[in-house]
């Protein structure tokens, strides 16, 4: 066992248990893009990074406890780089709800980076499900640096790929799209309301009963609903 | 021929020497440089002049590694005469032979030249470019022919393992190296006995040694001329370095831009099996050990510690979260000890000489010596070694001999992607690793690139970004991203497209990149940036708020006009303008139609007059 | 393929010697045959994606043919300050294909490259691994001249 402080509090957890386990076990929440419990520890989207005494930001999701470390997983520093990262995340994919909600927890209210509409973050969940938990192995990293993707072999069909869905399942920006997102803006600030616009249209808050996204009022501008808007689950939705 | 023993060892060492000085010799630069230039040509006709002129057999004609002036090469140098000749074309061969070496008489016109006097001189340590030199690591180079390990032996090769192994602990060979004080050459300047002492204290019987001769850097060469030029003296550093820490295996991963140094690399190691320094019982002792080489693939991030582990184990060269630190867990998990070649180059010296020997050259914190690559807006560009704590103005005036004709020095550029523009103010900083970090630069590997007032600093900064967004591997946001973004940005600037609030972006982008890349690699890439915007912002906001670029590069933002009143009317530019632009008769003044000019300089080429004029 | 048989036997089918293996292939084909990679993969029995990603990865892999002859154009920060981007545009013009392409008529291939290690005489472009110190615009429309000339052997002088 080793004994560090994060945020001030002691905490004891087992020797190579990360600085992420270690603050969950205090009740510190520490956001994470391309971590999931599942699947190994990959380090790629530094939003969980940390402070460390020596003034170093590490990633939480894969930096070892050791004994004495002092920790501060929400100094300034940082605050700013998470928005940072936040506001470059945007600028590659504004489309995505899960980065639209990062983008409201953080303040982050605008996005000053020539906007490319992508669907991908490179956050590699979707590489190491499908190598780690399908055992597959079907898609990969191609290229490097600036033009580094996500693909099969030779861009063709894949033999191994079993159709599964679990790429899709975990992937953090394809799950459901945002719909509040208009250009020239890459930040819809909508979800960022502090009274859902729900509750006089429905009987209860739409996002919390699964429709996240879906149900559409809570998405800004002249757009309004009526009867001939389509329903989606038995709601009437925007397009 | 198997050693066995230090005194075999020294008995070889005596019987070669007096065989190899018996013989007048003719050494002939195999650098790149001057190869590039033709000292292959040179070397075939020395030998067809002497072969023709009967005295084949009394002249030894050899080829050395990289001389260090590559400005003026192919370089010759002459045993025992000690003439240094620059400058050697085909056609002096014959002269050489029946006046230098026949008669003793020197040729003038191959001399070197003093810059201040004018004077021609004979031997190499007369000129200011050698002088100022401490060439230790380079001492062998130009000397002895590197595919010959009896060369090396002659000179006192291997004497050092030779003693390591028969009267010293690997404990010893540790602390020795700790009171030398030698650090990294690769850039960071980490303690090497450090380092060793704790890849030791890691549990584990296998262990490995590797050394990281991937010097992607571009404009360094330096580690290139080690392997080309004197690859026993690594190799013996490395097996030093094996007993001390007790690695059973190592790797000398090179890069595979360098098919010479590979191949060098192969002949010595196999004659060093030959000679028993390599493999079983080294010197009778229970010490076993072997090098194989690993060549790199064409990456630049493979430079990184934990990197090149990754594509020695065969998979693509990203890098890892570090704690565990490559001596705990490394090559398939084994700890191991990565070096810089000039790192281990140096370990045999420091084990004959002795630790006090080289704390005594450098400074207090930077002991020893340090090849650069002296590269691009200055007189004499070579390979140089010079003591750690000279300044960078003597390296700059003394040994590079100064700015190109009309021109005026600005900065220096050191460290390569991860390193830092320092502006001509800054010139008597001493360099050494705290020196040049405080100043927002690094050591880095050794390149050192002059830069003068028609260099742009802004495009110097994005032609790195461009480089970095290129060679980083793309595994994390921060790196990938923000060096792309960074670049967009640079590039807007060097269009005229860019406002203030971009260069607020670009600064504080360039902190967060800084701060939360996984690797050195993005965590070093905004160094070119930052430096750039802290010594020459005043380029940046005339770039973006007046549009104008005072170096005269960014090409959106000049245009290329004709003097009239220097133009003589040769026509000579206008042929090759692949725009047809240039339009005028012949002696009358040429005028270049700035609608069609596509800025591509041809005519400032090929202008003989300097008529041609970028404003 | 027999030839690929015997490249992956001179290393061993192990996956820590793929790149040596893929660099000989290269080294061999000029490129990397898809048919290649699909053999490697099999028998050194390492997932086709990932032996994909290494082909990628690395500079010194072409997936593609390239050339008769490569123009390689060095862009090291001393060839870029001595004018390298300038040689680089103009083979562009002078080819009509941008760098990292090949050219209709299979002649030329033309890419960059990050440093070759002779800085001092910048800037260098190399073709068909031979160097060519101190390049300038003028001299290399000469040499692609004499390169274009339909000889057989066609031989670049310095």
């Amino acid at each position: 066992m080793t004994k560090l402080r994060v945020n001030g509090i002691e905490v004891e957890i087992e020797e190579g248990a990360s600085l992420l386990e270690a603050a969950q076990h205090l009740g510190i929440e520490i956001p994470t893009l391309c971590f999931h419990p599942g699947l190994s520890a990959y380090g790629a989207c530094r939003l969980c990074v940390v402070e460390l005494g020596d003034g170093r930001l590490v990633s939480a999701c894969t930096y070892p406890a050791q004994e004495g470390l002092r920790v501060r997983t929400h100094s300034p520093r940082v605050m700013r780089a998470r928005r940072m990262l936040i506001e470059l995340l945007l600028s590659i994919c504004p489309s995505s709800k899960r980065l639209q909600d990062l983008a409201a927890e953080h303040q982050v209210e605008r996005v000053r980076f020539a906007v490319r509409d992508e669907r991908c973050i490179l956050c590699g969940l979707c590489v190491r499900m499908c190598a780690e938990q399908m055992m597959a192995r079907a898609i990969g990293f191609v290229n490097r640096g600036y033009r580094r993707r996500i693909t099969t072999p030779f861009d063709l069909r894949s033999e191994v790929c079993r159709r599964c869905g679990g790429c899709l399942y975990i992937c953090p920006v394809c799950e459901a799209r945002c719909q509040g997102v208009e250009a020239p803006s890459a930040v819809c600030g909508s979800c960022m309301t502090p009274a859902p616009t729900c509750p006089p249209v429905y009987e209860d808050l739409a996002c919390y009963m699964g429709a996240a996204g879906e149900c559409g009022t809570c998405v800004g501008g002249p757009r309004t609903l009526d009867s001939h808007s389509p329903t989606v689950a038995g709601r009437r939705v925007r397009v | 021929m198997r050693v066995r023993t230090l005194e075999q060892l020294r008995a070889l060492e005596h019987e070669l020497r007096a065989t190899r000085d018996r013989k007048p010799c003719v050494r002939v630069c195999g650098g790149t440089g001057c190869r590039a230039r033709g000292s292959e040509d040179v070397l075939g006709r020395f030998r067809a002049v002497l072969e023709s002129e009967g005295l084949a057999d009394a002249v030894e004609v050899k080829f050395t590694g990289c001389h260090g002036f590559c400005e003026r090469g192919p370089l010759v140098s002459l045993a025992p005469q000690e003439v240094f000749y620059q400058g050697v074309e085909v056609d002096d061969v014959p002269a050489i032979v029946t006046q230098t070496l026949a008669r003793g008489a020197v040729i003038e016109r191959l001399l070197a030249q003093d810059p201040i006097t004018g004077k021609r001189v004979r031997q190499e340590q007369e000129i200011p470019f050698y002088r100022r030199q401490q060439r230790i690591v380079l001492r062998f180079n130009g000397v002895i022919d590197p595919t010959d390990i009896r060369e090396y032996i002659a000179l006192g090769g291997y004497r050092a393992l030779g003693d390591v192994l028969t009267h010293r602990t690997p404990e010893e060979v540790i602390e020795i190296i700790e009171r030398s004080g030698l650090r990294g050459r690769g850039g960071a300047g980490f303690p090497t006995g450090k380092k060793w002492r704790l890849a030791r204290a890691a549990p584990g019987s296998i262990k490995y040694v590797i050394c990281n001769g991937d010097e992607g850097d571009p404009g360094a060469f330096m580690d290139r001329s080690l392997l080309e030029g004197n690859p026993h003296g690594v190799i013996e550093g490395m097996i030093i370095g094996a007993y001390a820490v007790g690695a059973t295996r190592g790797i000398i991963y090179v890069r595979e831009e360098y098919p010479l140094a590979v191949r060098t690399l192969q002949i010595a190691l196999a004659q060093a099996r030959e000679y028993g320094f390599l493999g079983e019982a080294i010197f009778d002792s229970a010490f076993s050990f072997d090098i194989e080489i690993v060549r790199g693939a064409g990456a630049f991030v493979a430079g990184e510690e934990t990197a090149l582990i990754a594509a020695v184990e065969g998979r693509v060269s990203e890098p890892r979260q570090r704690p565990p630190y490559p001596v705990q867990r490394g090559v398939w998990g084994h700890p191991t000890v990565i070096n810089n070649v000039e790192t281990w180059a140096n370990v045999p010296i420091i084990l004959e000489r002795g630790p006090e020997w080289f704390a005594r050259l450098g400074t207090a914190t930077s002991k020893g010596t340090k090849i650069f690559s002296l590269v691009g807006k200055v007189a004499n560009t070579g390979l140089v070694e010079i003591p750690m704590g000279m300044t960078l103005r003597e390296l700059v005036e003394e040994i590079g001999g100064g700015a190109l004709p009309q021109r005026e020095i600005k900065a220096v550029q050191i460290g390569g992607p991860s390193g830092g523009c320092l502006p001509k103010a800054l010139f008597d900083l001493p360099i050494d690793y705290e020196s040049l970090t405080e100043a927002g630069a690094m050591m880095g590997s050794g390149g050192l690139i002059v830069m003068d007032d028609r260099t742009c600093m802004v495009d110097v900064a994005r032609y790195f970004m461009d480089f970095l967004r290129d060679e980083s591997c793309g595994k994390c946001l921060p790196c990938r991203e923000g060096t792309q973004r960074m670049y967009e940005l640079l590039t807007a600037m060097c269009e005229g497209r860019a406002t203030d609030a971009d260069l607020d972006l670009l600064e504080e982008l360039a902190q967060v990149v800084k701060e939360t890349s996984l690797c050195g690699l993005g965590q070093t890439a905004p160094n070119p940036v930052l430096t750039t915007l802290r010594y020459f912002r005043s380029e940046y906001e005339a770039h973006i708020r007046q549009k104008r670029c005072p170096a005269g590069v960014c090409k959106a933002l000049i245009r290329y006009v004709i003097n009239a009143e220097r133009c003589t009317g040769c026509v000579a530019c206008v042929q090759p303008c692949p725009q047809h632009a240039i339009s005028g008769q012949l002696k009358q003044p040429h005028v270049i139609d700035q609608e069609r000019c596509i800025k591509c300089g041809i005519c400032h080429e090929v202008c003989q007059f300097g008529a041609v004029e970028i404003v | 393929m027999q030839e690929i048989e015997a490249i992956i036997e001179r290393y061993g089918a192990q996956r820590r010697h793929v790149i040596s293996i893929l660099q000989d292939i290269q080294a061999q084909f000029h490129y990397l045959p898809k048919d290649a990679l699909m053999e490697v993969a099999a028998r050194v029995r390492i997932p086709l994606i990932e032996l994909y990603s290494i082909a990628t990865f690395y500079n010194c892999f072409s997936l593609l043919p390239r050339g008769e002859h490569i123009i390689k154009v060095c862009l090291g920060t001393a060839c870029h300050l001595k004018g390298g981007t300038r040689l680089v545009e103009a083979l562009e013009r002078e080819l009509g294909v941008r760098e990292g392409e090949m050219t209709p008529d299979g002649r030329f291939s033309f890419e960059t490259v990050r440093c070759v290690g002779a800085c001092a005489l910048a800037p260098l472009v190399l073709i068909d691994e031979r160097y060519y110190p101190k390049m300038t615009q003028r001299k290399m429309t000469q040499v692609l001249a004499r390169l274009r000339r339909p000889r057989p052997t066609a031989e670049a002088e310095r």
